[in-house]
Order: structure tokens, then sequence, then C-alpha cells
């Protein structure tokens, strides 16, 4: 019985999410007859499992909702905003219920006539019947085959695919202290590339459409503006976005602030609009999508915008900012302020918003998962404010760097870049106690992270090295740390409360070692160490993000080759660094290649003898394309101005230059990917032949050329748009693809007319292949 | 009325922890300090790539620090609020039975011990403070947060 109440109840929750938006919908309009047969078809389920389940008072709600919804699906009332605002009562009724069973309480005794009472259509008002459109009946999509999980089941699974992965990073630990055979190596790469792809797997299934952060919407929109008597059509695009569902909790605060401030502050009464010549109802438009690794999430009104001039009179008023400096701000500048702590522009504080707590939050927030606030606004036209996220919080890049002999991680997202204090282009000034780096030209202030964090580094301030930090939209500054280790992928996990009180840290993981790490929190050093980050450096910051930092300085890689000379390798090239054993690099097709994982690369720069046992390599990214190349040990990371000597003849090295102090050749990945990576790329973009899987000619003469041209081969079974489609003579299928290659066994065609292509016509067959991809590309 | 309890000797005091709390007892060799966390908080450990917090409760008794330098401590794991925690004890020495349910404590101890009392029960080996493992954990300031 208790399964089965259960189940009822994950069946209402369900179906009240999915509701939400659509009775709105219906209120909007109240003919779209799909919308109203689901809202009646949850009435009349929950009305059928209360009778079998004995809850009088859910079954008497659910019957009277039900009743007057099926007046309406007879045509024999009409949908007003009456019987929406009852209806949407009963539902709320029918949710707390069911929140109370689900908590595992019995539903408590209460009245509920008032309610139903509010269902019955008002004696005063005469009820017309209208002929109601009948919408067509809409064709539901196939279900995806799926089954019901616990989120907690999904969590302990994600943990232990983490601790896994910890677990296998202190394996390759062991593993490389005592070196086994070769055969122990082998199936340890194997398990290792079978962890990475459960991992890749697990994490897709925390990953939740961020349509269930959506739905909540109109309904909450309705009421807000039904309380304010303002009138709001909610426009809601990109549900299908996905992310990971703890993001989407992190997310749903934020959101649910900037739209209720956009329904409050932005959008104008309707009188107002129609004064303002815009529609009586204002439009507001949230919409979600996907870029890079980055979701963006867009909430954009049509209200009044806001008004630069009045922000900076608040600001100005309650000391954000110096008269003199308000002068000089740009629009853009202006806008920001908003995000400034106490400001806010609502002249009067509503139930709603305006109580100047607010936009600070939000964006502080969103800052804390990694994510960035924009707002762009015209004044009497209205604001968008994107949010832009992470697609993830689990696994995080850092770099590893050490102070006072302990390890610590930094987020790599936050780090603009890394120079030595002693380097030529950096100078470090003490001003009233407080440190400021000059790197560049450009003035930082600078923290020394043994410090901030009160240990005693007993490395001298000129030795240090400087990382100079960007947390997520605010000022760069310089933490001086003892020594920078390594790059590497972390797990993370939040860290205990005592800890992350310290206002310091992101959270914990374990290095390659065992060892736990804490990984910073870079704007929380900033916040400790006692740097303004936000009022004093507003227009440099803004300067910088506009022009996308057009600097004069390549970030390299300094590094020793396997030849013991001293080169440099643009960083932007470098997707990151792997140790292979030796074993995995075998020449193979005309050139060296290593294995990765499940994939081969190209081999560049084995320009001396490859070590015995491990080769460390660079694995270099094009956008399309990747290769590898051999190194023997990483010097530093540095920058490299425009003072290049260039090579003679182009090769390797595109030329050589000063960096940090020596000078280094400087390779040229132009040359490399030219000369190297000559295989077709392999994208996503990649055209799709069909080949018919029962045809072993095909499968196993066919296919690898069709493939070498640079197809995705599929079978027939495959549900995907083919580009082309080949086929026997013989097969009657048709039209399963864009074009049709057809080949025959026989060396001379049938007749004049005949079109197929004899099997073994290598030449030929190239060439179709080729000009069928000719359409797409 | 079967509620096992963890013996374990805190500043030379022998308490009862709960033991359904604790998930096991391990002896910690690596300890990575956490700077700027409160006094309390001993550092980071790791126990079978899991990492661990890890509370010195004399410290968190504000009955002065536990010596760690020495190397491998005795430490109790407890799991809270997702997070997992090692508390740093003297000796863990035995499980018991609870004889009774914890009654209060009406004789005055000290502030450290009065903030982490759930009360007294009675075991097989005479009374015993029952701690109450979220406080310990929370250590001196959250009380005074």
């Amino acid at each position: 019985m208790d399964d089965l109440i259960s189940e009822f109840i994950a069946e209402c929750r369900e179906m009240l999410e999915a509701l939400g938006g659509e009775i709105v919908a219906w209120e909007a309009t109240p003919d779209d007859r799909a919308r109203l047969d689901s809202i009646f078809r949850f009435v009349h389920t929950v009305k059928g499992n209360c009778g079998f389940f004995d809850f009088p008072r859910l079954e008497a709600l659910s019957h009277a909702a039900e009743d007057a919804l099926a007046e309406v699906r007879a045509g024999r009332r009409q949908a007003d905003h009456a019987l929406v605002s009852a209806v949407l009562g009963v539902i709320d009724r029918i949710s707390e219920m069911v929140a109370a069973l689900e908590a595992g309480d019995e539903i408590v005794a209460g009245d509920d006539t008032l309610l139903i009472q509010a269902l019955q259509p008002s004696a005063d008002v005469p009820v017309t019947p209208v002929a109601t459109t009948v919408a067509e009946a809409q064709t539901k999509a196939v279900a995806p085959r799926t089954i019901r999980l616990s989120v907690e089941l999904l969590d302990r699974l994600m943990s232990g695919v983490s601790d896994m992965v910890l677990a296998r990073n202190e394996l390759a630990r062991r593993l490389r202290e005592a070196p086994g055979d070769v055969a122990v190596d082998g199936a340890f790469e194997r398990l290792s590339s079978i962890i990475a792809d459960m991992r890749d797997s697990i994490t897709r299934t925390r990953m939740q459409r961020i349509e269930n952060l959506f739905v909540a919407l109109p309904r909450m929109v309705r009421d807000l503006s039904a309380d304010l008597g303002k009138q709001v059509l909610v426009d809601i695009e990109g549900g299908d976005v996905e992310l990971d569902r703890e993001m989407i909790e992190m997310i749903r605060d934020p959101l649910t602030h900037i739209i209720r401030n956009a329904v409050d502050h932005g959008i104008e009464t309707p009188a107002e609009r129609l004064k303002a010549g815009k529609r009586e109802i204002g439009l507001l438009i949230v919409s979600a999508r996907q870029s890079g690794n980055q979701i963006l999430i867009d909430i954009q009104d049509d209200g009044r915008g806001i008004d630069g001039k009045r922000l900076i009179e608040k600001a100005v008023a309650s000391r954000v900012i110096k008269k003199s400096e308000a002068a000089t701000l740009s629009r853009r500048e202006q806008l920001h302020l908003i995000f400034e702590a106490g400001l806010s522009t609502a002249s009067e504080v509503t139930a709603v918003s305006g109580r100047g707590v607010g936009m600070d939050v939000v964006r502080s927030n969103i800052e804390r998962i990694g994510g960035i606030v924009e707002v762009d606004s015209t004044i009497g036209e209205g604001t968008r404010m994107t949010l832009r996220v992470p697609l993830t919080l689990t696994i995080i890049p850092a770099l590893t760097v050490s102070v006072a002999g302990q390890s610590f991680a930094i987020p790599r997202s936050a780090i603009d870049e890394i120079v030595r204090a002693n380097g030529a282009s950096v100078t470090l000034e003490k001003l009233g106690g407080a440190g400021v780096a000059t790197i560049r030209g450009r003035r930082v202030p600078e923290i020394a992270l043994a410090d901030v964090l009160g240990l005693k580094s007993d490395v001298p301030e000129e030795e240090r090295s400087f990382v100079v930090l960007r947390p997520a939209g605010a000022d760069v500054y310089a933490l001086a740390v003892d020594k920078i280790h390594d790059h590497e992928e972390l797990v993370v996990k939040p860290a205990a409360p005592a800890i992350m009180a310290t206002g310091l840290y992101a959270g914990t993981t374990l290095a390659d070692d065992g060892s736990p790490i804490l990984l910073f929190d870079p704007a929380g050093i900033a916040k400790v160490g006692g740097v303004k980050l936000e009022v004093h450096d507003r227009a440099a910051r803004l300067a910088e993000a506009a022009a996308e930092t057009v600097s004069e300085d390549t970030p390299v890689l300094l590094f020793r080759g396997l030849d013991g000379g001293r080169r440099a390798m643009r960083l932007a090239v470098v997707d990151r660094i792997e140790e292979v054993p030796a074993a995995t690099i075998r020449p193979g097709a005309g050139q060296l290649r290593v294995q990765l994982g499940e994939t081969i690369l190209p081999l560049a720069g084995v320009s001396g003898d490859l070590p015995t046992e491990k080769v460390r390599l660079f694995r270099l990214n094009d956008g399309a394309r990747e290769i590898g190349y051999a190194f023997r040990e990483v010097i530093d990371m540095s920058v490299v101005g425009n003072e290049i000597i260039a090579a003679s003849s182009p090769g390797e090295i595109s030329g050589v230059a000063l960096v940090s102090g020596e000078p280094a050749e400087l390779v040229d990945p132009h040359w490399l990917f030219a000369n190297f990576a000559t295989g077709p790329i392999v994208t996503s973009e990649q055209l799709v032949c069909r080949l018919p899987s029962d045809d072993p000619w095909m499968q196993n003469m066919l296919r690898p050329i069709v493939e070498a041209v640079g197809y995705r081969v599929v079978s027939d079974a495959d549900e995907v748009e083919a580009d082309l489609a080949i086929l026997s003579e013989r097969s009657a299928i048709d039209g399963v693809a864009a074009r049709v290659i057809r080949l025959r066994s026989d060396p001379d065609p049938a007749s004049e007319k005949d079109e197929t292509i004899y099997r073994y016509d290598r030449a030929a067959l190239l060439m179709a292949l080729k000009s069928a991809g000719g359409g797409r590309r | 009325m079967s509620k096992l309890l963890l013996i374990v000797t805190i500043a030379g005091e022998r308490v009862a922890l709960p033991a359904e709390a604790v998930e096991s007892v391990v002896e910690l060799d690596t300890l990575i300090q956490v700077p700027r966390a409160a006094p309390h908080v001993a550092g980071l450990s790791a126990l079978r790539s899991r990492v661990l917090t890890v509370i010195d409760c004399m410290r968190s008794l504000e009955l002065g620090v536990t010596d760690c330098s020495d190397g491998i401590r005795e430490a109790a794991v407890v799991g809270l609020d997702g997070h997992n925690y090692a508390l740093i004890v003297d000796l863990v020495e035995d499980v018991v039975e609870a004889l009774s349910d914890p009654q209060p404590v009406r004789a005055a101890m000290g502030p450290g011990w009065e903030r982490v009392c759930q009360g007294m029960v009675e075991t097989e080996q005479g009374p015993m403070l029952l701690v109450d493992v979220a406080a310990l954990v929370g250590g001196a300031e959250a009380k005074a947060a």
C-alpha cells in the first residue's frame, strides 16, 4: 500500500510541476482545448486515486474542480478569470496535501467549502455558452524509454564515480612508484579509460533540462503581476537546454530574483504602457541556450529600462561612488551600479522588491558558481539580464601551487596569467604596506598568499611567482605564491561548513598523490586579502572586457624538447599535458603515432631519442584536429613579446625570441598541423553515410574507403539523417538518405542509362563519394 | 532500549558517542592544515579517497590542543550533512549498550562539556556523558554565532 501511495505522490508531483505553466497559459487562451484537457486529466487522476486511497478531502476538492472543468469542456461554461483563480486555488491546496502525504503526515482535517464554492459560477454572472474552437488533438510525441530514479541514488552514483577517479589516481601513483610489468600497465590504462567514459556518462545523468526551473515561472509571474495590477506575458525558450542538476538549484534564486525585479520595476502598469505607446501587456522573455561549456540565460523585458541618472544619484547619495567619479561613468558602468550593495531604484519599498538587497546578492551567488551576470538596458525600451554559468560544478581544471610547503589549487578559469616576480617585466612596490605589482605597465594589487593564510613562507619575495587572477567579472589582482606546480583536472567536492566559513575556499579535492588539497575561491582570497575589487578599478575593467584584451604578449609554455633544446609553445594550442608509456608510441601509416586512451594521434616533436619508459607530450588542438608533441620537461609558463627573429625557412621552428631572459625556439603550430595532422577532420559536422549492416562486403571492403574520405558510417538501423546511402543494385530500399549510390557487381553497365558504379571501380567510387559530400561542405 | 555507544577518551575523560553516528574508527597519518579555518578544525585527511575534515575534540571543547605532531592519531569517522569528519580522540575504547535514555546532568560541568552534552546515560561501566556529535563538529564559535 505504501508503495502505491508513494507512486501516487510521485505521479501527482510530476503532473503538478508540469501544470503550473499550463494553467496560466490556459487563462490566456481559454479556448485552448489541449490545455484544458491536461488540467482536467490531472484533477481526474487525483480524484480517481483518492477514492482508492480514502483521502476524502482530496477527493471532494478534485471532484469539484473536475465538475467545473467538465462544464467548460462541454461548452456550457466559459473559463473566466474567477474560474482560473479558483482552479489554481484548488490545485495549490491539492499540492499542499500531497506535500503533507509525502512528508509522511496525515492530511489534517480542514474546511474546503470556500474553495469549492469559488468554483461555482457566481449567480450574477450569466454563463454564456461559447463555441469552443476545438484545438487539434496534439499528437503526443513518443515517450522516450525512461525509468524513474531517485536523485539521491544518482548523487550517490556520481560521488561513487568521483571516488573511483580519485582511487584510480592513487593507483596510478602507486604504479608509478613501483614499476610493474607492461601487462599491468596496459590493464590499468584500460581501466582508466573505462572510468573516464563512465564519468562522462554519469555526469550526463545529472544533467537536467532547464525546463524544470522554467515551468514555475509563468505561475510566479502571473501571481506577481496580478498583485501589482500589471499584465505580463511570459515567453520561454530553450527549456530543453541541459544543465547540471546542482547548478539548476544554484541559479533558481538569482533567476527568481531577476524576474521579480523585471515584473516589479521593469514592466509598467497598463496605463503607463499605453501612454508610452506600447501594448498594454508587457512581455518578458526568458531564454536559455548553450554556448561552449557555458549556459546563457537571458531575461529580457520590454519595460521602462534602467535609468542610469537615477542610479548615479542614488549611488552618490549612498556614497558608493564619488560625485567626481560619477560624471565620468559610461552607460555600461552606470548600469553595473545596480550590482552595488544597497542600491535600488525603486522609489518605494514594495513587498516584492526594492529593499536594496538583491542584485548584489544575485551577482555574488552567480559568481560563486563561476558565472557572470551582465546587464544591458535602454530607457523606455527594456532591460536584458544575461546569466552565464558553467555547465557543471564537479570537475574543475586547476593549477596547483604551493606556499610554505603546502599545496593548494586555483581554478584555471580565474587565472589570467602567471609571471615570475623577478621577471624583467615585473616590479613590486609597497605602498603604505600594501603590495602593488606592475606587470608590463599594468598596475595590479598584490597579495602574498602566505600573508592571507597566515603561513610563514621561507621563499624570498623576489623568487616567488605571481598568479594573476581575475575572479569572475571582477578586477585582476596578483597572488604571490612560492611555487607553481602543475595543471590538473580535479574532482571538487564541497568542503565542510567550518572550512567554507573562512571564505577562502571553494571546495576540497584529492590530488594525484592521494593527499587532500584545498581549492581556492579567487574572489574570497581577494576579499580576505583586502583587495578592493568593485569600486576600485571599474573603468579599467570594463574597458578591458570590451577590448577583449588585445595583448601584445602571447602566453607560451617554455619547455625542453627531447633533444634538450629550449623551446616555447603557444599556450592556446596546448589542450593538456599527458604522460604515456613509451610502448604506446609506434610508427603507423608513415609516421609516428601515439595512442591516448581510445584515440590515436600523430606524434611530432620526436627530435631526439624517445625516453625508454614514460614520454610526456603536449596534446595540441587546432579546433578540429589533435596531434601530440613529445617533450622532455616543462620549464615555466611565460610570455613572448613581439621581438621574434623569424626562421629563414619554414619548419617546425618559426623563430627565436627571448623568453624569461633567455633565447628560446618558438614552435610553429601551423607547420605542425599542416605536416602531421593530415587525416580527415573528425568532427560532429561529419557527413553521414548509411551502409547496409547485413552486407559483409560493404562492411569489410567498402567501409574503410568511405571512412577514409571522411564519412561517419551508420547502419540502416540508426535513425540519424544520412547524407549518403550506398546500396547494392538489387536492394529495393530507396530514399533513406539525401543521395544514394548504387553499386553493381558486374564490371559492365547493364544499359546506357545505368547509373550504378562497378564496386571495384575505385576512382569512380571516390569521385561519387566526394561529390556527394560537396553539396553540404 | 539497545542503543549502542562508542566509548572514547577526550581530554582524559571517558565519554560516549552514539555508535550509529560513527562510521568507522581510523588511524590518521596525513594531516593537511586548513589555514584560517576555525581553530578546532585540525585539518584535512584522506580516507579511501574521501576527504575527511579533521576535528580536534579537545580544541572544540576548549580544553586545550591535541598534539598532532607525532603522527598517527586515532579518530572516529562520522558523517554529518553530507560531509565526513574525523574526530580526534585520545583513545577509542569499546562499544557498550546504553541501559537508559539520556538523563539531564544536573551537576555543573565545564562550559565546553556543557555545550556538547546530550545528557547522561547509564551503562554497565557506570554513567557516561553522551556527546552530541554535531555540537562537537560545530566547535566553540558555532554557539557564539
